[in-house]
């Protein structure tokens, strides 16, 4: 049932972090506070006092910081409640990947406490993960590229016999590191391992040119907005500081086509590695709304308003249209605060 | 060969491929070729163009254009 969004609206929102690799919660609150359908009051939710969305007011009317996730759902409830008594929030949109399984194990609790989500289920969560991309992909017919997971040091020995150099070692959540020779396979696992813990993925390399997509699917197999756009910018981590939006139906049926297979709800990133010889590889879906999600209002398609508008039940009609060569070049920004303001969310957990 | 219908070019020689996003410039010759050319004539007819409108000798244009051609090509300006 669709409900009345005329009001000043409260949504939670996380990944309020804007660094060199930046969280898309700023990039999420703009977009909606852009919207002119509805108004909000934006809560952030952090997990360290120096994320700079806590500092940015004009965006975020009040922040709270929230338990990490290897706190488990309990410790996270517990803080949701309070902050709900506080702020009768009625929607929290998750921005990171590692948070995303508690609050879908809380979804129907949420419910219950009149707080809407709106991501997808954890069947469809799991699907995708990178640990079982090669199955889905072969499964769904994707072109995706090979890989093998790694529990301990000793199965490196083997994988010579089935990749060629160089191989992609992978985080379970992030990183990825390209490596040319045993000696190199062996200090990226180290260095992923320390980092991010087992399992860990070595990926076949493909050649290409890299394409991120933004999507937005309605739970029940419609892809609502699709946005591909093509990194300008790189920086040393990978993350695009400029891209540009592109015009190819080619990947905006292969996004279509996920969303139909996954029946995905809520909002996604699919990289897409284009081959030399025109195969798109699908390398990753992160299950959530990209950095550069920006771009998607700049261009025409709103996606982080429609996600709201559908989270309280209305109808969103897919874009049919969006504006080609829209380009993004991100900055960094000395953002100046006070003492007392550090102090507030250091102390006391709210700002 | 023909330009690609998508690709994009402003007057003063600013080339943009929407499928690839890469943008390419080139002097204001190369913009009136590619102009050209997107009207959808034959080569024959952008060389016919080209030397009644500009002092050039015939053989070294067509040379040159061939030579152009090659690197739209690469660009994927071409299919």
């Amino acid at each position: 049932m669709s409900k009345d969004i005329k009001h000043k609206i409260v949504i939670a929102v996380t990944g309020l972090n804007a660094i060199d690799s930046p969280g898309p919660g700023v990039a999420v609150i703009r977009a909606i506070r852009e919207c002119p359908d509805f108004e909000v009051r934006i809560i952030g939710l952090s997990y360290e006092s120096l994320e700079p969305g806590l500092y940015m007011h004009d965006l975020v009317d009040k922040t709270y910081q929230i338990p990490y996730p290897t706190a488990g759902t309990d410790a996270l409830m517990g803080r949701i409640q309070y902050i709900h008594e506080k702020e009768n929030l009625e929607l929290i949109i998750p921005n990171f990947d590692a948070e995303l399984f508690n609050f879908m194990k809380l979804r129907d609790a949420l419910k219950k406490m009149g707080i809407a989500t709106f991501m997808p289920d954890l069947d469809q969560f799991e699907a995708r993960d990178k640990m079982k991309l090669f199955e889905f992909g072969k499964k769904h017919d994707f072109c995706v590229p090979k890989d093998k997971i790694i529990h301990e040091f000793r199965e490196l020995a083997q994988l010579e016999k089935d990749f060629e150099y160089p191989m992609v070692i992978k985080g379970k959540f992030y990183d990825a590191i390209i490596a040319n020779s045993m000696e190199q396979v062996e200090k990226a696992f180290y260095k992923i391992l320390s980092k991010w813990g087992l399992p860990i993925i070595v990926q076949e390399f493909i050649k290409g040119t890299e394409i991120n997509i933004a999507a937005l699917g309605d739970g029940e197999g419609n892809a609502i907005s699709v946005i591909p756009m093509r990194k300008l910018y790189i920086t040393d981590k990978g993350k695009a500081w400029a891209g540009i939006t592109l015009d190819d139906e080619s990947f905006i049926e292969l996004a279509q086509k996920f969303i139909k297979a996954t029946k995905w709800r809520g909002g996604c990133e699919l990289e897409v590695m284009l081959s030399y010889d025109g195969k798109p590889y699908i390398m990753e879906v992160n299950p959530r709304f990209p950095a550069w999600i920006y771009l998607t209002a700049a261009a025409g398609q709103n996606q982080p308003a429609s996600l709201v508008k559908m989270a309280f039940g209305q109808k969103v009609e897919p874009f049919t249209e969006y504006e080609v060569g829209k380009i993004f070049v991100r900055y960094a920004w000395d953002l100046i605060t006070d003492i007392r303001e550090f102090q507030k969310i250091s102390g006391n957990g709210e700002l | 060969m023909t330009i690609r219908k998508n690709i994009a070019i402003s007057d003063e020689g600013f080339l943009f491929n929407p499928t690839t996003g890469d943008s390419f410039s080139t002097n204001g010759i190369g913009a009136e070729i590619v102009l050209l050319m997107k009207k959808n004539i034959l080569l024959s007819e952008v060389v016919d163009t080209m030397c009644n409108k500009y002092d050039v000798d015939k053989t070294l244009f067509e040379r040159d254009l061939e030579e152009f051609m090659l690197q739209l090509k690469d660009y994927s300006i071409l299919e």
